[in-house]
């Protein structure tokens, strides 16, 4: 079993997306599926976005066992109020800095929900947000 | 279509990634909503995006996209492209519309992606 971890900012959309590209090299160098992999990073990318468009910090843990990786984003944030209307594809709270970087549309969990094998959230608002994320192979 | 043919079509230059100009792509996709090439269920496709910042290159790598056509004269800063070239991409700079060069490479043969 193996076990990454990263730290996130929010705000720092320079660094965004960096956990994902190390994980993408390490799930790599372990010979997992090239589609599981890209279903991986691509969900895990969206949640660090996510992270630095609206938490204050964050922090990933990526298992990878035998026959699934569990990835986990636990923020520091404002939280999400109502996370069925959040869940919804063109629903966002997104600032127009967020909107000019390519995100913003309201896509980022419905594609995290069509990418992973499960999705959960777990949101207190004006506390933060946790999103665990399950991948099977 | 030759990543070549692309550059002469849409009178472009390359940024970085110069040994891929041989490589033959097939499907295009035209975007500058990241979070649209992020739900594409395709690899080896050409992205032609308005953005020059760091996420196109971000976005392209998990997406497993190694040709990028940046377009209306955006120019990609120096971190973009030790970035790009680091992971093994090609950059092009046009000085076409979106519109534009999207058209050109249409009808020259070049497929869109749905």
């Amino acid at each position: 079993m193996i076990e990454l971890r990263f730290i996130l900012e929010g705000g720092d959309f320079d660094r965004a997306g960096t956990a994902s590209s190390e994980t993408k090299k390490i799930l790599k160098q372990l010979n997992i599926d090239p589609r599981v992999i890209k279903h991986t990073v691509v969900a895990l990318y969206e949640a660090e976005v996510n992270i630095a468009a609206h938490a204050y910090r964050g922090e990933v843990t990526i298992t990878v066992s035998d026959h699934q990786i569990v990835a986990v984003l636990k923020d520091e944030g404002p939280g999400i109020a109502d996370i069925k209307r959040a869940m919804l594809e063109g629903f966002s709270t997104a600032s127009p800095k967020v909107r000019e970087m390519g995100f913003g549309a309201g896509m980022g969990l419905p594609n995290m929900k069509k990418n992973a094998d499960v999705l959960e959230v777990e949101s207190t608002p004006g506390s933060g947000t946790t999103v665990k994320m399950i991948f099977d192979f | 279509m030759k990543i070549e043919k692309i550059i002469q079509l849409l009178d472009a230059k390359i940024v970085c990634g110069s040994h891929r100009i041989s490589d033959d792509i097939s499907n295009a996709f035209s975007s500058d909503l990241m979070s649209d090439v992020l739900t594409l269920d395709a690899e080896n496709m050409l992205l032609i995006t308005g953005l020059a910042n760091v996420q196109i290159i971000r976005t392209a790598e998990v997406a497993e996209i190694h040709h990028l056509v940046i377009v209306r004269n955006k120019k990609v800063s120096e971190d973009i492209v030790e970035l790009a070239n680091e992971l093994n991409m090609i950059l092009i700079e046009s000085p076409y519309s979106m519109f534009k060069a999207s058209g050109i490479l249409y009808a020259n043969g070049l497929n869109p992606l749905y």
